[in-house]
């Protein structure tokens, strides 16, 4: 048994039939496992390979080549959340955004609150332009942000 | 103007506009059915008569797309469909799949039987949550009701179309990287030729088509060619390349505006009109300085162009790129032209995917010049290193792979061209405008 769950590995599985070789499925595959752990590991990376019959270097090729995907050494917190610092946000004040919530939290962007809670990053462009400034919970949009919105987002985390 | 309807957006702030149900209250599906009543060609000759321009960015005739794909080949055709979405300021994309989620599918589900296709991928970037639940419960809604799946309507048709999610990188949007992001690897752009028509997803004859062309796809089968031609601009007689602008166009405002938004309006609408008559004016009763007519890479228009039209020829008579996504960004009076221009600069150096060395480098050099100028550090000669830079990043062709370093490039050169004098009163003052938040982001 490895670090895998074999339900996680069903998952991996069930998704073949959706593309005509294997390897198209490393990237959902790295999605359902970093949902899962929280990040993905080389252990992980090793089992993905063995399961789409590819050799690990190519899994952790793509893997790395999206900085999306967090290796053991920057597991992510329960949740995720991005801030937008793209034109339109900037020119709307979403960098000072990301000043306020990294300091409320006491984190440089890409790390995570000491209690785990929230990993704060930032963004180029999350496409919710048309609220900017605008942040991403999760995989969730949030827009027209102030400071205080965002401090009652992050208390409801 | 005051007669002009929205179609791509007639059904936004419909109640339960995503739901099959209302779709086909409102007639949807009535195009696939018809399509699938008409030989592939047809079809392909129709979107052709349209003349209708691919809405991603690059604007190449949809139709002209289509032809070619080899004749006659044995399958399996792909239909890509490109959600990345991921130039700064664009968001129309989004409020289609989000909101109207089954006028895209009836796009992809006509242009599939048009290509002679059974398969469509449609590549959506991670950071759209919203739409990934909207298409996912809509295309489960069409496996359910038959109209994706086995010989749909008893024709012998079949389609599948799978939502694949990306991982947040922007060079996924070039079609080849996103064929490679797709295939499983990084998403480096491939050396074309071959094309993708000819040899793409897996190897096999592919379209990579928009999403706001696939709705454009379904209005033309409902409305016809006619109805898409008789809107928009006709080709400039005095440049043989204009294949002319036509049918209605989501505009995206944001920026410094007082009502940010998607707007549909026939193509050729003017950034003054879009900036007065849909945003509501410049915010803070401010004028504007700048305006972007089509996500960053595309360069800036000053306030003496607003009143060139949007189509896919007129920015480039102000010395854009193009016209982009035309995704209008307002940048007012008050803003630094130095700072804006850091903010693109800072985009491409972190987006550029590193395999061509012109990019690669360009882009960080380029980012670092820009850094040391609003650190209070500039010369009046690095105005002139960056256009230098620029000038040799991709703009001589075949020095790089994909257009990624040109429309990096092209904001450097425009902006320094045109608000040249600002760039130097900056470095001459020693003003120093790096924001406190910019020490966390150092690290790019």
């Amino acid at each position: 048994m490895g670090v895998l769950s074999e339900e996680l590995r069903n998952q991996i599985r069930a998704l073949f039939p959706n593309y005509p070789n294997k390897r198209a499925v490393v990237l959902p595959a790295l999605h359902l496992v970093q949902d899962a752990e929280r990040h993905v590991s080389i252990e992980a990376v090793r089992e993905i390979a063995e399961l789409l019959e590819l050799r690990p270097a190519e899994v952790h090729d793509t893997m790395t080549f999206y900085q999306f995907f967090k290796d053991e050494k920057h597991k992510l917190g329960k949740h995720r959340v991005w801030v937008c610092r793209s034109i339109s946000c900037m020119l709307r004040g979403g960098e000072e955004l990301l000043q306020h919530m990294c300091e409320k939290l006491h984190v440089h962007p890409g790390e995570t609150s000491a209690d785990g809670k929230v990993t704060m990053e930032f963004a180029e462009c999350l496409g919710a332009c048309d609220g900017a400034p605008c942040i991403l919970v999760d995989d969730e949009a949030h827009m027209n942000i102030t400071p205080e919105k965002a401090d009652e987002l992050l208390k409801s985390l | 103007m005051a007669t002009f309807e929205p179609t791509l957006l007639a059904r936004i702030g419909k109640p339960d506009s995503q739901s099959l149900e209302t779709y086909r209250k409102d007639g949807g599906y009535e195009g696939f059915k018809k399509a699938l009543g008409m030989a592939p060609v047809d079809v392909i000759n129709l979107v052709k008569d349209s003349g209708l321009r691919g809405r991603g960015g690059a604007g190449f005739p949809t139709g002209l797309k289509w032809t070619f794909l080899p004749k006659d080949h044995q399958g399996p055709i792909y239909l890509a469909i490109n959600g990345d979405e991921s130039e700064p300021a664009t968001f129309n994309n989004r409020i289609l799949m989000e909101m109207d989620p089954h006028q895209v599918l009836e796009g992809i589900a006509i242009s599939c039987h048009a290509i002679r296709s059974n398969k469509a991928y449609i590549y959506l970037r991670y950071e759209y949550g919203r739409s990934y639940r909207a298409l996912k419960k809509a295309i489960e809604e069409c496996y359910a009701a038959g109209l994706f799946g086995k010989n749909i309507h008893g024709t012998g048709f079949d389609l599948d179309v799978v939502l694949h999610r990306g991982a947040a990188a922007y060079i996924c949007g070039e079609e080849t990287g996103l064929i490679e992001s797709l295939e499983g690897k990084r998403a480096w752009p491939r050396i074309k030729p071959p094309f993708p028509a000819i040899e793409g997803l897996f190897r096999k004859p592919t379209i990579v088509n928009n999403i706001e062309t696939m709705a454009c796809v379904k209005q033309i089968l409902d409305r016809g060619a006619e109805w898409f031609k008789s809107m928009g601009v006709p080709p400039d007689p005095n440049n043989p390349r204009d294949a002319g602008s036509y049918g209605p166009k989501l505009y995206c405002i944001s920026g410094h505006i007082n009502k940010p938004g998607c707007y549909e309006l026939p193509m050729g609408v003017t950034s003054r009109q879009l900036i007065e008559e849909q945003g509501g004016g410049v915010w803070k009763g401010r004028k504007v300085k700048a305006v972007v007519p089509g996500g960053i890479s595309m360069g800036f228009m000053t306030a003496d162009e607003l009143d060139l039209p949007l189509d896919f020829n007129g920015p480039g008579k102000a010395g854009c790129l193009g016209l982009g996504t035309a995704a209008v960004t307002v940048i007012d009076d008050q803003t630094s032209m130095v700072d804006v221009l850091f903010n693109c600069a800072r985009f491409f150096a972190h987006e550029s995917c590193g395999q061509c060395t012109p990019c690669r480098e360009g882009t960080a050099w380029m980012h670092k010049i820009l850094t040391r100028i609003r650190m209070g550090e500039g010369q009046i000669r690095d105005l002139d290193l960056l256009t230098e830079v620029a000038s040799s990043m991709g703009i001589i062709p075949g020095t790089t792979i994909c257009g990624l370093s040109d429309g990096a490039a092209w904001p450097i050169k425009n902006a320094i061209k045109k608000f040249r004098g600002e760039f130097e009163d900056y470095i001459n003052s020693g003003l120093k405008t790096v924001k406190s938040a910019e020490a966390l982001m150092a690290v790019h």
